[in-house]
């Protein structure tokens, strides 16, 4: 049985798309699942290894999407503006697993709303997902809830922004950092 | 993956009574190696808990690298672990090439090769030296940097560098190995065996070594595979685990090597294992030398890429062997020259988010052998 | 000391001037203050092959009270510059500062919200290398060019006008 048939099998109605790209799957699953998911691969596919755990950020993909798309129809005619859908989620954060009993790879993706950046940690399954949830809570935001000790990693406390996002110059805005010697 | 594991874990409760010292170590500290900082709390000499600071070499690569254009990446590569630039920049390249969908020539893949593991030796060289000088053994890295920089020569040769070597490009490498590699690759093996076997004398059944390596930090199989350990670190715990093997790149799958294990997973087996694989690169290096050398003079070195790489929408992640573990690269590219997203997966960064954990019940001149035996790199830590 | 030796250019000060630089110029004990990449050749000019023991920098102090020349080898973050502020700060007089490396000297390739651009801007520097690494045998160049600012200087001029102008305002 191959890899697509068994995710398949295994994830049942959890599974919203399933892509794949130069022979890497990628699997998209609902947010409030992650945990329930997370231990299924776990435990009945074989996905005992977590590599990684990080966030894309979506804006400036959809930003170039709604430009061609609005190309395209402008050249064709002027249509009346069709009601606005809700805009997609624009944060995704990816899992990439790994069996290895053989040494297969699979991404999990989370799609993740702006305004509700809350996500299940996934610490208590695997814990080498400590660092990398800090990680990405310090570079985009997301709260991830049950993390033992989510607090910036790689800025220091007081840095105020999430730097990776999309709408973050590269150059920063100026931040500088101050210690207080006396408090510290 | 076959698993010879011998489960032993050590278990040290905190203290009952007692008021707790807390001390912090770096993050400029002779034994930090740079940039790293732990704030530890310690009974005594006891560690009860280690908790380590990151990010003072956060240099914003990922931010960068989405600024930039595939081929403008690669140098930055080289910034990540700069012990051994060219796994980096091998492991950008086959990522690249693996969103693009193609494969280099065999000559090319043979002298990427051949680079890696020099690479490797460089790595295990400065690792091996440094963790004898952070335990009061100066000698061995003298002898291990006079290698390191016959090495160094021979990249100097072939792409220019020394240290940051930006080495190939996106669908191959740009130089055949030199003339002078020819004449010198005979005799340096020979260099290197020797120097290897000196520090192997001078340290492996000295007493002093022995006492201060074995048994410490020693670490579980189960944990170390839970905590995210790649690369020799997991090795050393018992899991014969080698993406060179497991999931085989470039030719790796026509050489014949050994992976080395550990049981304990303690400092002792780490260096162990470092000795025995610069060992085994050694076999490679010989090994793909000879299949170079039966290939035509005038063998093709590049695929044809376009110039303005970009690859096709969709997202990839590619990983290989590094001498710290696995290195992967993720790139999400949205079919312009940019890529959209790179993230990059540093073995070390993994392997050090447990140091709490490793060095918990240990005493303070442990913490600075566990470090050194860990081999963290700051650049690929913080990125 | 006789105060009309002190004020004149005498035999006895710039005797004395020569004999300090003498001793400073030939043991320039390093601090390697190294962070990122250039911290790699910096041990590479440090251990056997280049040995920068040759010119004078034998000891390598590992704590920055007991050194002369903070040697900063590497990439400076904003996380890190209180940090590099304070270990100029805990250096006793005279000290130099080598900045080795672009990143060093101007922030080189990493123009990031992250990243000090220039450690000029932060502590002064009597000399920079450029290089992305520099080579071993840069960093011992500007050893050796250090060591010639060294053997320029006049390290009891300063002494000698404080001394004057005290006595001026005592008048």
């Amino acid at each position: 049985m191959s890899l697509k048939e068994r995710i398949k099998e295994c994830l049942e109605e959890d599974l919203l798309e399933l892509t794949e790209f130069r022979g890497d799957l990628c699997v998209e699953v609902p947010k409030n699942r992650v945990l329930e998911v997370m231990s299924k691969l776990k435990k009945e596919a074989g996905f005992d290894f977590l590599s990684d755990v990080f966030g894309v950020d979506n804006l400036d993909l959809y930003a170039a999407k709604a430009k061609k798309a609005k190309k395209k129809t402008g050249e064709e005619e002027e249509e009346e503006p069709k009601k606005k859908e809700p805009p997609p989620p624009r944060f995704e954060v990816m899992y990439l697993l790994l069996s290895l009993s053989t040494n297969e790879r699979l991404q999990v993706k989370v799609r993740v709303p702006e305004d509700d950046m809350d996500v299940p940690s996934v610490t208590g399954i695997w814990r080498s997902a400590t660092w990398p949830e800090r990680e990405a809570f310090d570079m985009f935001g997301f709260r991830f809830k049950g993390h033992p000790n989510l607090r910036r990693l790689l800025m220091w406390d007081e840095f105020e922004d999430h730097p990776l996002r999309k709408d973050y110059p590269l150059e920063g805005k100026g931040e500088e950092r101050h210690l207080n010697y006396d408090t510290v | 993956m076959a698993r010879e594991i011998e489960t032993v874990c050590i278990t040290t409760g905190p203290a009952e009574v007692g008021d707790y010292v807390t001390l912090n170590i770096g993050p400029i500290h002779p034994a930090m190696h740079g940039t790293l900082r732990v704030i530890t709390k310690t009974d005594g000499e006891t560690i009860i808990s280690a908790e380590p600071e990151i990010g003072y070499l956060h240099r914003g690569v990922e931010k960068l690298g989405e600024n930039l254009t595939y081929k403008q990446f690669l140098p930055l590569t080289d910034r990540l672990n700069y012990c051994s630039a060219i796994c980096n920049n091998v492991a950008y390249e086959l990522a690249v090439e693996k969103a693009l969908g193609i494969e280099v020539p065999e000559k090319a893949q043979l002298i990427r090769t051949i680079m890696m593991e020099l690479a490797r030796i460089a790595d295990h060289e400065v690792l091996v030296g440094i963790l004898g000088v952070d335990l009061g053994a100066l000698t061995p890295f003298f002898y291990l940097i006079i290698q390191r920089e016959e090495i160094y020569e021979i990249f100097e040769w072939h792409h220019g560098a020394r240290l940051t070597n930006s080495m190939g490009t996106i669908g191959g490498v740009e130089a055949d190995l030199p003339d002078r590699f020819h004449q010198k690759w005979p005799k340096m093996r020979d260099t290197i065996r020797k120097a290897n076997d000196e520090t192997d004398r001078l340290l492996t059944h000295n007493r002093i070594w022995m006492d201060r390596t074995i048994g410490v930090n020693a670490f579980c199989a189960d944990d170390a595979l839970n905590w995210g350990f790649t690369g020799p670190m997991l090795r050393a715990c018992g899991v014969k685990r080698d993406l060179r093997k497991d999931e085989p790149y470039l030719m790796y799958d026509q050489f014949d090597f050994e992976v080395p294990t550990g049981k304990h997973g303690d400092v002792f087996d780490r260096y162990m294992i470092r000795m025995l694989e610069m060992e085994e690169s050694i076999k490679i290096i010989d090994q793909a030398y000879a299949m170079y050398q039966k290939l035509p003079e005038d063998a093709p070195l590049m695929k044809k890429v376009p110039k303005i790489i970009k690859p096709p929408e969709g997202q990839i992640y590619h990983a290989i062997e590094s001498p710290n573990g696995e290195l992967g690269f993720f790139i999400k590219s949205d079919g312009t020259d940019k890529p959209y997203r790179i993230k990059i997966r540093p073995p070390c960064y993994m392997v050090y988010q447990a140091f709490g954990e490793l060095v918990q019940g240990e005493m303070i001149s442990d913490l600075i052998a566990c470090l050194s035996s860990i081999n963290v790199i700051a650049g690929e830590l913080d990125r | 000391m006789n105060f009309q030796a002190i004020q004149g250019e005498g035999w006895l000060l710039t005797k004395a001037e020569q004999l300090i630089n003498w001793g400073r110029s030939r043991s320039p004990w390093p601090f390697p203050y190294g962070t990122a990449c250039c911290g790699i050749e910096l041990m590479c000019a440090l251990a056997s092959g280049y040995d920068m023991a040759r010119f004078g920098a034998e000891r390598v102090a590992f704590t920055p009270r007991q050194c002369d020349v903070l040697i900063e080898a590497g990439t400076i973050t904003k996380k890190m510059v209180p940090v590099l502020k304070r270990i100029y700060a805990q250096m006793a007089e005279p000290k130099w500062v080598i900045a080795v490396g672009a990143c060093a000297c101007t922030g080189g390739v990493f123009r990031t919200y992250s990243t000090q651009q220039g450690i000029g801007s932060v502590i002064p520097v009597d000399i920079y290398i450029p290089g992305c690494p520099p080579r071993p045998e840069g960093i011992l160049y500007a050893l050796l060019k250090l060591i010639d600012k060294i053997e320029a200087d006049h390290p009891l001029y300063k002494q000698r006008q404080k001394v004057v102008e005290a006595l001026e305002a005592g008048k």
